[in-house]
């Protein structure tokens, strides 16, 4: 019989090499005359692990990792085959302490299932949701996703129910569903993984958006950076056309609805809900003037839900469970689960989806395990380039939307990115001025002329030229940007900038009292 | 379902798959009569351009799309793709030029044999990849956004390539390539230049 292994085929797998594993392993089960079937699955999301063979046993699956090919006759003789002990040996996987403790709802088939294999997706609870929403009214289906409390997991924050309301409501030949792919936060990669690893999730939970709102295409904006992701989901929506998911008759309903994938071109500003579609259709990525909101004039003037890739995903899993089941999980006005992705200096980093109300320092330490360099961690920035730096003494606080907002920091689309103790926090500030001068539409001028002032300003004060004199301006700049510029880009860029100087001064040459003198 | 969406479908990921890999464009790169740069470009690039065109025409929005064919198949957008894109969506030279600039992905010029894209957002930086940037720029004797003069590679900046788990991370000719450090950057630099 023919030994089932797993080997992934996630980018991040594939860039510490998964590719040679698979190969090697291949060649030397050929050479011993073994019989295996090798699947290449999505990621568990324990990246360093990658790359994370499995091998199917009879007492479930078990793991070895970080694997490289000249492991692996050694792994031969070890008899892996059948669950052999190895020191790359991490045991049943399913019960390692980083995946069991999760609240895995997006990503409950990331890893196990063949990401293009539809039988897999059926076998996993895949298309019940679509069947559901496809038996409810609009209207009754608009009021299961508001009874969730699901809010865009892009960053905004915004209630879906009330957007999918709006398109629902307003009457016109065409409708549109977006899927905002464009996942340009650094430190984030759940899009990635999903439009990778479980393709037919997000692509079931846009289906579901088209029949309930009424809108008949769909179109997926995937960043120019993701090739491998762009070839997944074309291959999935092939082959969920063939299936009869997508086209002219969704699961037999005589209800269509068409998709299509397309390719943005390494614009940061593209990930905007109003420049993107401005890209969609054609044009330079600027900002668009709102209102008209998307949702009563988007697309190509029609109303469109624009929404992101883990936004769908948990569309699906609402559908598939009930309004109920997902709202019983999370804090507050935070409902449901939030994939959050731990990166930069981390020891074990990777994807955690969690019930909102876990705090920084559960994931930083319990999950993550400390810094990769074994240092001390001395700030996070959470949420993207345009997130606050977090100093560790606000690690206690739990992942919630308006927890974050309240110490002037945001949750975002749930990237952290993990600093030790050599950090600059005064380059990081300047970074940050320096990517919003790089990706700014150019529409506005705070944004625009701000960020290239900034980023002057703080090079004078990390030169030391009238640091006093320098803060204050930078402060006020800081605030020209908060109050002048059209969207995130320019309106944020100063969370990043002025946590800097509020939490690491003395990485400014400036102390305490230097910054209220310059106040 | 119908047989026009599997069809369509199909299309889709064959013009993927048809899309020539980095060694096609290598081959043109090698023989620079065939890689015109400027206000002109060879009877086959003028041919791959109408291809380009003639594929995606139809598509709602086809400007990106269109452009990326054409830089899939050439390696850039030459100066002289601009008039028949124009033409073809009926929009001024000028808009063209436009969205073309707007964006950090097309470039004008033609591109080296390989493409370097390092990342330099803060994940990354987080783990050193600054001066992992500064070890390529020092190797390859050239600054972002510029190619070595043997025509060997290009090297770009992108922000984030989604791998911040595995950081410091670059893409070598769309590959992936994580976890980085100064030996491994050696020998993805030794690769490119081979
Ligand atoms: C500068 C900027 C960049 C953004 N980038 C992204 C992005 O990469 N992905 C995303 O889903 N949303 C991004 N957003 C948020 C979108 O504008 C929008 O809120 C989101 O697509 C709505 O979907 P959601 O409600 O499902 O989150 C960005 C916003 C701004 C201002
Ligand atoms: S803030 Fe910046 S990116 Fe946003 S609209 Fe204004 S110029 Fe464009
Ligand atoms: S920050 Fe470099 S890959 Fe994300």
């Amino acid at each position: 019989m023919s030994t089932k292994l797993f080997v992934p085929r996630d980018s991040s797998a594939l860039s510490v090499g998964a590719e040679a594993v698979a190969n090697a392993i291949a060649l030397e089960a050929a050479r011993r005359g073994e019989a295996v079937t090798i699947v290449r699955n999505g990621s568990r999301g324990m990246m360093w692990l990658e790359p994370l063979v499995e091998v199917e046993t009879g007492d479930g699956r078990v793991g070895y990792g970080p694997v490289a090919p000249a492991d692996v006759p050694g792994l031969f003789n070890a008899g892996f085959l059948s669950g052999g002990a190895h020191r790359l040996a991490i045991g049943q996987v399913e019960q390692h302490p980083y995946l069991a403790q999760q609240d895995r709802l997006c990503f409950a088939r990331m890893g196990i299932t063949d990401p293009l294999s539809l039988d897999d997706y059926r076998a996993h609870g895949g298309l019940k949701g679509l069947q559901r929403a496809l038996s409810a009214s609009g209207a009754d289906a608009v009021a299961m996703v508001t009874a969730s409390g699901l809010r865009g997991r892009g960053g905004a924050a915004f209630p879906t129910g009330i957007k999918w309301k709006t398109v629902l409501d307003t009457a016109a030949d065409q409708k549109y569903i977006v899927c905002n792919a464009d996942e340009g936060d650094s430190g984030t990669f759940s899009d990635r993984m999903t439009m990778e690893g479980d393709p037919f999730v997000l692509i079931e939970g846009m289906a579901i958006a088209g029949v309930v709102t009424g809108a008949t295409r769909g179109f997926i904006y995937n960043r120019s950076e993701y090739p491998h992701a762009e070839r997944a989901l074309i291959a999935a929506i092939a082959s969920a056309y063939a299936a009869g998911i997508l086209g002219a008759n969704v699961l037999g309903s005589g209800k269509r609805f068409d998709l299509e994938v397309r390719r943005g071109a390494g614009a940061y500003i593209c990930g905007e809900e109003t420049s993107l579609l401005e890209s969609l259709e054609g044009k330079r990525g600027t900002v668009r003037f709102k209102p008209p909101v998307p949702a009563v004039s988007g697309l190509f003037g029609k109303p469109t839900v624009v929404n992101n890739v883990i936004t769908f995903s948990s569309i699906t899993i609402i559908f598939e469970r009930g309004a109920d089941f997902y709202r019983d999980y999370g804090m507050g006005r935070s409902r449901g689960t939030l994939p959050i992705q731990l990166a930069g200096n981390i020891k074990r980093g990777g994807l955690v989806e969690k019930a909102f109300g876990v705090t920084l320092r559960e994931l930083l330490y319990d999950y993550g395990g400390g810094s990769a360099t074994g240092r001390p961690i001395r700030a996070v920035q959470v949420g993207g380039p345009l997130g606050a730096y977090v100093p560790a003494s606000q690690f206690d606080t739990p992942l919630d939307y308006e927890a974050f907002a309240t110490m002037g920091a945001m949750v975002g689309h749930g990237g952290i990115v993990v600093f030790d103790d050599t950090v600059d926090m005064a380059h990081m500030a300047r970074y940050a001025m320096e990517f919003c001068a790089i990706e700014s539409c150019g529409k506005c001028t705070p944004c625009r002329i701000g960020s290239t002032r900034g980023v002057e300003t703080i090079d004078k004060i990390i030169a030391g030229r009238e640091r006093g004199a320098q803060t204050k301006l930078l402060e006020d700049l800081c605030e020209t940007m908060l109050h002048g510029s059209l969207c995130a880009l320019g309106g944020m860029t100063p969370f990043p900038v002025l946590s800097a100087l509020k939490h690491f001064p003395e990485d400014f040459g400036l102390d305490r009292a230097g910054i209220a003198a310059a106040a | 379902m119908n047989a026009g969406h599997i069809e369509y479908a199909l299309y889709r990921i064959l013009a993927y798959c048809n899309q020539p890999s980095a060694n096609e464009f290598t081959a043109t790169a090698r023989h620079p009569a065939q890689t015109i740069g400027g206000r002109n470009m060879s009877p086959h690039q003028s041919d791959l351009v109408d291809r380009a065109i003639a594929d995606n025409i139809a598509l709602d929005g086809a400007a990106l799309p269109i452009l990326h064919a054409i830089q899939d198949r050439i390696g850039h957008v030459p100066a002289a793709a601009v008039p028949k894109i124009a033409h073809a969506l009926n929009l001024s030279r000028a808009e063209v030029h436009g969205v073309i600039s707007f964006y950090h992905h097309f470039r004008t010029e033609p591109r080296g044999r390989h493409l370097l894209q390092v990342c330099r957002a803060e994940a990354c930086q987080a783990m050193g990849g600054e001066r992992l940037a500064k070890q390529v720029t020092d190797q390859l004797g050239i600054e972002f956004h510029h190619t070595t003069p043997d025509g060997a590679v290009t090297l770009e900046a992108v922000y984030c390539l989604g791998n911040c788990a595995c950081a410091p991370a670059m893409l070598l000719d769309g590959e992936p390539h994580g976890r980085l450090d100064a030996a491994t950057v050696e020998a993805l630099l030794a690769e490119a230049r081979a």
